[in-house]
């Protein structure tokens, strides 16, 4: 439901976008659905390639090893590992939050999930490479993946100080 | 416009082929050819369900740079933008709705107009970690409420952080002479 939501919003913004293109005349809407539509061909069959193959790569996996080397008490080599699995988890948000679940589950530490889950927001190697890389210049994308390297230990730092969740 | 200019094929989709078809084959010699169709399936219904998502996001990426005016971008988180700049493109991460698919080619297009690398590091960091969407869709199903909130509190600091240090390290690489 939310997620129709985000898709509907989407195409409204799309909508206002054109209906503003088309008051200011010109060419504008023409140039903007034509670059649009080049840019989606352009990116389409690198996403199909990603999003099937991240599936077989995650099915190929064994989850429940996370949480066994993740616990509470693990510290930084537990963080560090951490921040490698989240790194190299391929595919959506499913594989990865079900993943950051099932290590919370069988025993993780909440300071090392969060940094699972932010390294594979941040830069999980497989969404850089089929999503990212395809869509920026790639001397960009790597500096952000190289400044955000801290991020995670800063985030499990974050939660270690706080006491929470 | 400058757009960018892309290969047909490259490298980093080589080398992500090459891993998905070597998992492909594990899943399917170890776990048969029902679980090999059954993922396939499942993925090829994700691909199908972002296709209209990645759409949106390629037509608000090229409209958004076609409409605001260079001398906008440049002002607002251009390389002069400064501190505020990074503000501007944490806030707009943090609003910008859908998935990757929706945020590389509006941060891509953005770069090409001549934003600051900075903020569109800020830009992309911010939606990774504060984007309303995926935490709503994904997030909080998973986790529960306690678990994204404490998250949530941690992370705002963090797209600042990496976009500052982001244009530190790219003034530092142009000062030597790399081209951007």
């Amino acid at each position: 439901m939310i997620a129709l939501a985000v898709g509907a919003l989407l195409w409204v913004i799309v909508a206002v976008l054109v209906i503003i293109a088309a008051a200011k005349g010109g060419s504008v809407v023409e140039t903007g659905l034509r670059e649009g539509a080049l840019d989606f061909l352009r990116l389409t069959p690198r996403v199909a390639i990603g999003v099937v193959g991240s599936g077989y790569v995650a099915a190929a996996l064994p989850p429940e090893i996370l949480g066994h080397v993740l616990g509470p008490n693990s510290g930084i080599v537990g963080t560090a590992i951490a921040a490698l699995a989240g790194t190299l988890t391929p595919g959506g948000p499913v594989v990865g939050f079900s993943i950051g679940v099932a290590a919370l589950k069988s025993g993780a530490g909440a300071p090392q999930v969060i940094a699972y889950t932010t390294a594979w927001a941040l830069f999980a190697i497989q969404r850089v490479i089929s999503y990212e890389v395809i869509a920026m210049p790639a001397k960009i994308v790597w500096l952000r993946v190289v400044v955000s390297i801290p991020v995670p230990f800063l985030a499990a730092l974050g939660a270690t100080l706080i006491g929470k969740p | 416009m400058a757009r960018l200019k892309r290969k047909p094929f490259d490298w980093s989709t080589a080398v992500i082929t090459v891993c998905m078809v070597a998992a492909a084959i594990v899943v399917y010699l170890r776990d048969g050819s029902a679980r090999f169709a059954a993922v396939f399936y499942n993925d090829a219904s994700i691909f199908i369900d972002i296709l209209p998502k990645m759409a949106a996001g390629c037509m608000i990426g090229v409209f958004s740079t076609l409409l605001i005016p260079r001398e906008v971008v440049a002002r607002w988180v251009g390389a002069e933008s400064g501190f505020a700049g990074l503000l501007i493109a944490t806030f707009a991460g943090a609003v910008m709705p859908g998935g990757p698919v929706t945020v590389y080619p509006v941060a891509g297009a953005f770069l090409a107009v001549g934003a600051d690398v900075g903020a569109a590091l800020a830009f992309v960091t911010s939606w990774t970690l504060l984007g309303y969407a995926r935490a709503l869709v994904w997030e909080l199903p998973f986790f529960g409420p306690d678990f994204v909130l404490w998250r949530m509190a941690i992370a705002p600091l963090f797209p600042i952080f990496v976009g500052f240090f982001g244009r530190l390290v790219a003034q530092l690489l142009m000062s030597r002479g790399v081209r951007p």
